[in-house]
C-alpha cells in the first residue's frame, strides 16, 4: 500500500486562554490517501475547522499542538522548520476557505494575488505565472480571465470570488487540497456549481481533498470517505456509502434523523432533533462525550471509561466509537407522532394584490452624484395566505423575499399595490401608524439568533415588554404569569426569565425569539430563515417547535427560506421568488413535481441531498446573479436559464401561465414543454 | 533655614496619604473579592494595565475626596519667608515641613497640588457628563432617523472639530468674552440638555402608563428648574446651587469643544445598531423611535461609550490645563493645576523642582485614565 | 471623482464661510472693541466717548455689514492693519507662519516615519512583549500633554544637563536651537498616531486575507510588507491629517512655552493684546490650514482605498 498523502494520529489541540487550557481537539485520527476525497463533517465548535488549520501547521499565537502526529506522505510534520512549512504551504497542502470576500487582499489587484504563488513556489517568471494564471482562471471557468486578472476583488460576486480563491490554490497543483466550508457564504445555485468545479478539477489535477464542511448532503456529494466529529474527536469514519448505509454511531444516526430531505414532508418522516447541546470543551463528560444527548445512553456502559474506536468493517475502513454498537437496533423507523391531514382552511387571510416596492439608492454611493438608481425589489407580488397554512417564500439573496416581509411589517412601505388584511390595506400604513390589534396580529421571527434578543436586557423582561406593547394582560403580575407560560410553550425552564441572552445558546435564543414572537397570539408569523443560522441538529428542534405551536393557535406562517428542503418539510404552499418576480406558486408538492419553473428546477437540483438512494438530475446555472440596480430585460431569469429562447426571453416579460388548483408558472416556455422534464429526484 | 532629608519627605508625603491608601486598599479589596460579579470592571481584574490605570486614577479621586486630612497647608496661605523653597524645607514657625517645597509665593505645593485634584476633578468629569447628555441626545436622532436634521447637526459638528481648540479657547474664555452673556448663553443651551434627556428617557418608558409618567415629568422639571437656575443664571432660590462665573465660562467651553467628538461618536454607533434584528423586533412590536433609540440602542453602545469616557475626561483634564497654562479662565490664584504650572514655570531655572508637583499630578492622572481606557477596551474586547 | 472633489471643495467653501464668520463675531464682541477704542484713542475715554468711537470707526453696523465688508477687503489680500505692530497685519502674519513652517516641517519627517514604524511593529504581533512595550510608550506620551513634556525636557535637558538652550528663536535653523520644541510636539504626536496605526494593523493582521497569503506559503516579513503594509496604512494616513488642529494646539503651546515667536506666537499674543485684525487673520488662516488638510485627507482615503476609487 501506498503511503497516504496525509495521515493523522492521536492529534491533539489546545488554545491557551489567560486562564485554562481549552483543548479543541482530542485524540483525533484520520488517514487521507491519493486521490481520496475525505469529508470532515461536525457541528460548529466541534473541532473539524481547527484540525484542517492544525494540517496547515497554522494555529495562530495560542493554538498549541499537544499530542499525536501530523504526517504529510510519511514525514512528521512538527519536525519542520518554518522554512519547511512556508515550502509545503501553497504548492504541496493548499486550503480554501469560507469567505471569500475575506480571503482576498482587499487593496491588491487579482492578478498580483494569483501570480505570486507559482513565483514564489517554482521561481518562474512573471510573464510565465501570468499565463499560468489566466490558464487556471479559465479552468475555473471565469469568463474573460484578462479583465478579472486586472480587477479589485470587490468588483467581483462572491461566486467569481470563491472561484479566484480556488484558482489560487489549485495553481500550484496542490497534493492536498483543505476546504473549509468553501461555499456556506453563497447562494444554493451558486454553491452547486462551485462543488461541481472543485470536484472535476481535483480530479483533472489529481488532488486529495480534505472537505470540512457541517452539511451532509454536502460532502455526500463531494467525497468518498467521511470522518464524523463530535466535540473535538472523531466518532465514526468510513468509506461515505458504508457510512450512510450502516451507520453505526448514535450521533451520526442523529445529525441525519434531524436533516428534512427534499423528497419527504412532515408527515412521512419527521425530524428527530438531538437533544441538549454541545457540551463546552471543559465541560466534557466522563466517557463518551455524547452520552448525555445519546437517546442510548447507558450509565454503566457509557459514562465509565472513554470509549475507544472499534473496526465495524475493516474493508471498508469503517470505525465508529460507541461502547453499544452490537446492543442497538440500527435499522428501528422511527414513526410520526402527527396526524396527517390536517389542513388548512379556505379562509383567505392576507392577500398580496399587485405588491411593489422600489428603492431609491444613489448610484454611487461615496461620490454621490445626481444618478438616482432604483432598486425594484418586489415587483408586482400576487398571492394570498389562508387561515392556519404554512406558505414559503424560496429565493435566493437579493430575491426580494425579506424585502416582502418588511412591507408586511410595516417596517417599509409599499410602493404601489395592496396587503389586503382583515378588509384593510395595511400595505402603506407603517407599523408606528398601525393600531395595537394589528401589530400584535402580525410579528416575526428573526433570522439570526445572535443579533435577535437584545444584549443588555433580560430574556424576561423582553417577553414582558413585548406583551404589554401588544396589550396582553393589565398588571405586571399578570404579564409575568403569561412570560412564564410562554416559556413553557417553548419548552424552556422558567428560571430562564432571569438569564442574559449572552447566557443562551443560538437554538435556546431562537426560542425565546418565537416566544416572543407568539406573545400577542398572532395571527401571522413571518419566519425569515428562522433555523438557516443554526446548527442541524437544534435546527431540527426549532422547526418542530415552530410547527407545532403553529398548528396549536392555528397560526399562518409565512415561512422564508433558501433552503427547500426545509420548505419541502414545513410548507402547505409555496412562492418561488428571482430578482424581486414571483416565478412560481403552487402547492408543495406542485412545485416539487414537474411541471418546473426552469428556475424552480435548477434550486431544487442544486439542493445537496443527504442520501444515497435518491439521484438527481444535475442542473448547473451560468453567472451570477444580476444586480437587482440593473435587472435584465425581459424575463428576469434569462441570463442564466439554461433553456432561455433567444429574442424571446431576452425582451418579453413572461406570460404567467395558470395550472390547475392555483399552481402558476411566469415563463415563455409552453405548459407542454415544460411537462415533459422528469422530475429532479429519483429514487 | 532647616530641611529634613529626601526620607524624611517620602516618609511624610505617605504618612500624609493614610487615608487615601486605607481607602485604595478597601476599594480594591472589594473590587477582588466581588470581581465576579462586577461586569467588565470585575475583568479589568485579568488586566494589569487596566488595574494600574484603575490605581493611579482612584488615587486622585481619593486624594481630592480627603484633601483636608491630607493637605500640611491651606492652599491660599503664603509666607514671605518661605518664598520658591526647595523640598523638605522647615516652616520653623510652625513646625511644618514644605515635603514638595513652595512657590513665589510661599505657598506649600504639596498641599496646592492636592487641592488642585479637586478642581480638575471636579470640573473635568461633570464637563464630560454634559457633554455626553449633550452628545448622545443630539446624537441618537441624527444617527437613528439620518435626513436633514443629521446633516445640518453633522456639518456643526464638522465645524467646531475643525477649529483649532486652542484658537477655540482664546475666543471662548477670553476676559471680554466674560463681560458679555455669551458664556451664559452657552450654559443655558447645555444645561437643557440634560433635563431634556430626562423627560425623553422617562417618556419613552413609561408614554403608556400616566401614572407614573406625570409625577415624573413633575419631579425632573422642578428639580431641573432649580439646578439651572442656580447653574446659569447663579439665582438659586435656596442659595445652595452656585457656581464661579469664570468656571461657568470654562465649563462651557469645554463642554462645547468636547460634545461635537462624542456627537460623532454616538451617531456612528447608532447607525451599526440600528441595523440589528432586535432593533426591527423592537418596531415590528410597535415601539416608538424613542423608546428604541434609548433602551434598545443606547445600553448596547455602552462598551465603546465607557471607553472613550475614560479618554476623554483625561483630554479634558488636558484641555483644563492648557487653559491653566496659557492664564485663561481660572482665577489667577486658583491651585488647580494648568494655573499651577503656568505660575511656577518661569522659575525653573531657580528651582526645577518648582513646577514638578503640577506637572506630574497632571499627567500622572491622565495617564491613569489612558491606562484603565485600554485595560478597559482590551477587556470588553474579549468578551 | 471630479465631483466627489467639487462637493467636497464646496462643503469646504461653506465651512470656510461659516467658521470665518464665527470668529469674526466673537473677535469684535463689544468688550473687545471697548478696550480697542481706549487703546488707540485715549485711556481715560468716557463711556459716551468711546461710542461715538465706535461709531466713527463703523463699529456698530450691523455684523453682517462688517462682516461682508472685512470678507471683501481679506479676498482681495488685505487682513487690516495690526494695532500692535503698527504695520498691515500681511507684513506680520506671513513671515510668522513661515518661522512655523519651518518648525512643523521638522516636526512632520521625524513623527510620520517613527510614529508609522512603532504602530507597525507594535501591531504586527499583537499581544507580543514588543507590542507592549511600545503600547504602553505610546500611552504614556499622549498623556503627556506638552506644556509638561517641554517643562520636563527644559529641566533635564536645559538646567541640569545644560545641553540645550530653554528658549528657542525663531528663523534660526539650528539643532541646538529646534531641538526641545521639536522633541516636545514630536513626542505627544508619535504616541496618537502610533496608538492608530497599531490598531489598523492589528485589525488588518487579523483578516483572513493575510491568513491566506501565509498558507499561499509567503513568510511572514514578506506577508507584512507586501500584503499588510498597504491596508494598515489606510487608516493612519488620515489620522495623519485629521491631527492638524491638535498639531495646530501643539504648536502654539510649544512656541509660548519656548517663546519662538512663530504663528502660535502671534495667535496668542494679538488675543492677549487685543489686536483685533491680527487675531481675526490668524484664526482664519488656522482655519483655512486645518480644513485644507481635511481635503486632502478626504481625497487621500478615496484614492488610497480601490474599494472607493473603483466603485
Amino acid at each position: 500500500m501506498s503511503i497516504p498523502v496525509l495521515e493523522i494520529e492521536n492529534l491533539s489541540v489546545s488554545f491557551m486562554t489567560r486562564s485554562t487550557e481549552v483543548p479543541a481537539v482530542m485524540d483525533f485520527s484520520m488517514k487521507v490517501l491519493e486521490g481520496d476525497a475525505m469529508g470532515l463533517v461536525g457541528e460548529s465548535g466541534c473541532g473539524k475547522s481547527t484540525v484542517a488549520l492544525a494540517i496547515m501547521n497554522y494555529l495562530g499565537g495560542n493554538g498549541k499542538i499537544t499530542g499525536g502526529t501530523i504526517k504529510y506522505r510519511g514525514k512528521d510534520m512538527s519536525s519542520f522548520s518554518e522554512k519547511e512549512l512556508e515550502d509545503i504551504r501553497g504548492s504541496e497542502i493548499a486550503m480554501i476557505y469560507q469567505e471569500p470576500m475575506a480571503s482576498l487582499n482587499p487593496a491588491m489587484r487579482i492578478s498580483s494575488q494569483l501570480i505570486e504563488v507559482p513565483i514564489l513556489h517554482e521561481k518562474i517568471t512573471k510573464e510565465e505565472a501570468w499565463k499560468r494564471s489566466i490558464d487556471m482562471l479559465e479552468k475555473v471557468n471565469l469568463p474573460d480571465p484578462e479583465r478579472i486578472m486586472n480587477a479589485f476583488p470587490h468588483q467581483l460576486s462572491g461566486g467569481q470570488q470563491q472561484r479566484i480563491v480556488i484558482a489560487m490554490a489549485l495553481l500550484s497543483k496542490p497534493s492536498l487540497l483543505l476546504l473549509d466550508e468553501p461555499t456556506t457564504a453563497l447562494d444554493v445555485t451558486v454553491e452547486a456549481g462551485i462543488i461541481n468545479l472543485v470536484k472535476n478539477l481535483s480530479k483533472e489535477i489529481g488532488t486529495s481533498m480534505l472537505f470540512v464542511s457541517h452539511n451532509l448532503g454536502l460532502i455526500l456529494e463531494t467525497c468518498n470517505k467521511i470522518t464524523v466529529m463530535y466535540s473535538g474527536e472523531t466518532v465514526e469514519t468510513g468509506e461515505i456509502n458504508e457510512v450512510f448505509r450502516n451507520m453505526r454511531h448514535p450521533y451520526t444516526q442523529g445529525l441525519l434523523r434531524s436533516i428534512p430531505l427534499p423528497g419527504k414532508n412532515k408527515y412521512e418522516a419527521p425530524l428527530r432533533a438531538i437533544s441538549g447541546q454541545l457540551p463546552l470543551p471543559h465541560e466534557r463528560p466522563q466517557g463518551c462525550n455524547f452520552g448525555p444527548r445519546c437517546p442510548y445512553f447507558e450509565k454503566e456502559l457509557c459514562s465509565v471509561n472513554e470509549v475507544q474506536m472499534q473496526a465495524i468493517n475493516s474493508k471498508k475502513l469503517h470505525f465508529s466509537r460507541c461502547s453499544k454498537i452490537n446492543l442497538i437496533d440500527w435499522n428501528k423507523k422511527i414513526k410520526s407522532s402527527k396526524k396527517v391531514g390536517r389542513k388548512p382552511s379556505n379562509d383567505i387571510l392576507l392577500s398580496i394584490d399587485h405588491l411593489s416596492k422600489d428603492y431609491d439608492v444613489a448610484a454611487n454611493v461615496v461620490f454621490g452624484g445626481k444618478k438616482k438608481g432604483t432598486i425594484k425589489a418586489n415587483v408586482d407580488l400576487n398571492f394570498d395566505a389562508k387561515v392556519a397554512e404554512t406558505l414559503a417564500i424560496v429565493g435566493e439573496s437579493g430575491c426580494g423575499k425579506s424585502t416582502f416581509a418588511k412591507v408586511l411589517l410595516g417596517l417599509e412601505e409599499a410602493s404601489s399595490g395592496r396587503v389586503d388584511f382583515e378588509n384593510k390595506n395595511i400595505g402603506e400604513i407603517t407599523v408606528e401608524e398601525r393600531d395595537k390589534k394589528t401589530v400584535s396580529a402580525i410579528q416575526m421571527v428573526f433570522q439570526n439568533p445572535f443579533d435577535t434578543l437584545n444584549p443588555s436586557h433580560s430574556v424576561g423582561n423582553q417577553i414582558i415588554r413585548t406583551l404589554e406593547k401588544v396589550g396582553v394582560g393589565s398588571t405586571v403580575e399578570e404579564r409575568r404569569q403569561r412570560m412564564h407560560e410562554l416559556l413553557d410553550l417553548v419548552k424552556l425552564p422558567r428560571e430562564f426569565e432571569k438569564r442574559m441572552p449572552r447566557q443562551l445558546s443560538g437554538g435556546q435564543k431562537q426560542r425565546i425569539g418565537i416566544a416572543r414572537a407568539f406573545a400577542g397570539s398572532p395571527k401571522i408569523v413571518v419566519a425569515d430563515e428562522p433555523v438557516s443560522a443554526l446548527d442541524v441538529s437544534v435546527q431540527a428542534a426549532v422547526i418542530e417547535l415552530l410547527i407545532d405551536i403553529q398548528e396549536k393557535f392555528d397560526t399562518t406562517m409565512l415561512f422564508i427560506s433558501h433552503d427547500l428542503s426545509v420548505v419541502r418539510y414545513v410548507a402547505d404552499r409555496v412562492v418561488v421568488m428571482y430578482l424581486g418576480k414571483i416565478a412560481e406558486t403552487g402547492t408543495t408538492e406542485q412545485i416539487f413535481s414537474p411541471p418546473y419553473h426552469p428556475y424552480t428546477e435548477a434550486l431544487l437540483s442544486a439542493v445537496p441531498i443527504a442520501d444515497p438512494d435518491i439521484k438527481k438530475r444535475q442542473i448547473l446555472l451560468e453567472g451570477a446573479l444580476p444586480s437587482p440596480l440593473n435587472p435584465p430585460k425581459g424575463c428576469v431569469f434569462n441570463t442564466r436559464c439554461p433553456s432561455a429562447i433567444s429574442g424571446k426571453c431576452d425582451s418579453i416579460d413572461p406570460p404567467i401561465q395558470k395550472l390547475k388548483n392555483g399552481h402558476t408558472i411566469s415563463c415563455h416556455i409552453d405548459i407542454k414543454e415544460l411537462s415533459k422534464k422528469d422530475n429532479v429526484f429519483a429514487q | 533655614m532647616e530641611q529634613i532629608s529626601s526620607f524624611e519627605i517620602w516618609y511624610t508625603f505617605f504618612f500624609q496619604l493614610s487615608s487615601v491608601w486605607i481607602a485604595l486598599f478597601i476599594t480594591f479589596s472589594a473590587l477582588f473579592i466581588w470581581r465576579k460579579n462586577l461586569g467588565v470592571l470585575g475583568h479589568l481584574c485579568n488586566s494589569p494595565i487596566g488595574l494600574v490605570g484603575l490605581f493611579i486614577v482612584l488615587f486622585w479621586v481619593f486624594g481630592a475626596i480627603f484633601a483636608d486630612l491630607v493637605a500640611l497647608f491651606e492652599p491660599f496661605e503664603q509666607s514671605g519667608r518661605y518664598r520658591r523653597k526647595p523640598p523638605g524645607t522647615i516652616n520653623a514657625e510652625l513646625g511644618i515641613p514644605y515635603i514638595f517645597g513652595t512657590d513665589t509665593l510661599g505657598r506649600d505645593l504639596f498641599s496646592r497640588m492636592i487641592y488642585g485634584s479637586q478642581i480638575v476633578l471636579l470640573i473635568a468629569p461633570a464637563a464630560c457628563v454634559v457633554a455626553y447628555v449633550v452628545g448622545i441626545t443630539l446624537g441618537l436622532p441624527s444617527g437613528y432617523f439620518g435626513g436633514r436634521s443629521d446633516t445640518i447637526l453633522s456639518f456643526l459638528a464638522n465645524l467646531v472639530l475643525a477649529f483649532p481648540v486652542i484658537l477655540l479657547f482664546y475666543l471662548l474664555v477670553a476676559p471680554g468674552v466674560r463681560e458679555t452673556m455669551l458664556p451664559n448663553i452657552m450654559a443655558g443651551v447645555f444645561f437643557l440638555f440634560p433635563i431634556a434627556f430626562a423627560l425623553m428617557v422617562v417618556y419613552s418608558r413609561f408614554s403608556e402608563r400616566l401614572n407614573v409618567l406625570i409625577p415624573s415629568f413633575i419631579i425632573i422639571i422642578l428639580v431641573g428648574s432649580w439646578l439651572y437656575s442656580g447653574l446659569v443664571f447663579n439665582a438659586d432660590p435656596l442659595g445652595l446651587v452656585q457656581i464661579d462665573p469664570n468656571e461657568l465660562n470654562i465649563f462651557a467651553a469645554v463642554v462645547f469643544a468636547s460634545s461635537p467628538g462624542v456627537f460623532r461618536l454616538v451617531r456612528g454607533l447608532t447607525m451599526d445598531i440600528k441595523t440589528r434584528d432586535y432593533v426591527a423586533a423592537a418596531m415590528t412590536r410597535g415601539e416608538g423611535p424613542f423608546f428604541i433609540m434609548i433602551w434598545e440602542i443606547l445600553p448596547n453602545a455602552r462598551g465603546p461609550l465607557i471607553v472613550d469616557s475614560c479618554l476623554r475626561v483625561g483630554y479634558v483634564t488636558i484641555l483644563l490645563g492648557t487653559l491653566g497654562f496659557f492664564g485663561l479662565g481660572m482665577e489667577p490664584e486658583s491651585p488647580d493645576w494648568g494655573s499651577m504650572i503656568n505660575q511656577t514655570r518661569s522659575y525653573i531655572r531657580l528651582v526645577p523642582t518648582i513646577v514638578l508637583p503640577a506637572t506630574l499630578a497632571l499627567a500622572s492622572f491622565v495617564l491613569g485614565l489612558n491606562l484603565l481606557a485600554d485595560g478597559l477596551r482590551e477587556e470588553s474586547a474579549k468578551d | 471623482m471630479l465631483v466627489f472633489i467639487l462637493k467636497r471643495l464646496f462643503t469646504l467653501f461653506l465651512t470656510m464661510l461659516c467658521l470665518s464668520f464665527i470668529v469674526f463675531s466673537l473677535v469684535t464682541i463689544e468688550p473687545n472693541l471697548k478696550k480697542l477704542a481706549l487703546n488707540q484713542a485715549n485711556m481715560r475715554m468716557e463711556e459716551e466717548a468711546v461710542q461715538t468711537w465706535l461709531e466713527k470707526n463703523g463699529y456698530k453696523r450691523p455684523l453682517l455689514v462688517q462682516y461682508s465688508e472685512w470678507l471683501g477687503n481679506a479676498l482681495t489680500g488685505d487682513f487690516g492693519y495690526s494695532t500692535h505692530f503698527k504695520k498691515p497685519v500681511n507684513d506680520v502674519v506671513w513671515p510668522k507662519l513661515w518661522h512655523t513652517g519651518i518648525l512643523m516641517f521638522w516636526v512632520l519627517i521625524l513623527t510620520i516615519p517613527i510614529s508609522l514604524l512603532i504602530g507597525v511593529i507594535s501591531g504586527m504581533r499583537e499581544g507580543s512583549k514588543t507590542d507592549r512595550a511600545l503600547s504602553v510608550f505610546s500611552i504614556i506620551t499622549t498623556s503627556v500633554p506638552q506644556y509638561v513634556s517641554g517643562i520636563l525636557f527644559t529641566i533635564i535637558l536645559s538646567s541640569w544637563l545644560k545641553l540645550f538652550k530653554g528658549v528657542a528663536k525663531a528663523g534660526n535653523i539650528t539643532f541646538e536651537n529646534f531641538t526641545l520644541p521639536v522633541l516636545t510636539i514630536v513626542l505627544y504626536d508619535i504616541g496618537y498616531i502610533a496608538r492608530m496605526t497599531r490598531a489598523s494593523m492589528v485589525e488588518v493582521m487579523n483578516a483572513q486575507y493575510i491568513r491566506t497569503a501565509r498558507l499561499k506559503g509567503m513568510s511572514f516579513i514578506s506577508v507584512v510588507f507586501k500584503h499588510a503594509l498597504r491596508n494598515a496604512l489606510i487608516a493612519p494616513f488620515t489620522v495623519i491629517m485629521l491631527q492638524f488642529p491638535w498639531l495646530l494646539t501643539g504648536v502654539v503651546i510649544v512656541e509660548k512655552l519656548f517663546n519662538y515667536k512663530g504663528f502660535g506666537f502671534l495667535l496668542v499674543s494679538a488675543a492677549d493684546q487685543n489686536d483685533i485684525d491680527v487675531t481675526l487673520a490668524c484664526g482664519v488662516v488656522a482655519v483655512i490650514l486645518v480644513l485644507t488638510t481635511q481635503l486632502i485627507s478626504d481625497i487621500g482615503y478615496a484614492f488610497l482605498n480601490p474599494r472607493i476609487r473603483f466603485s
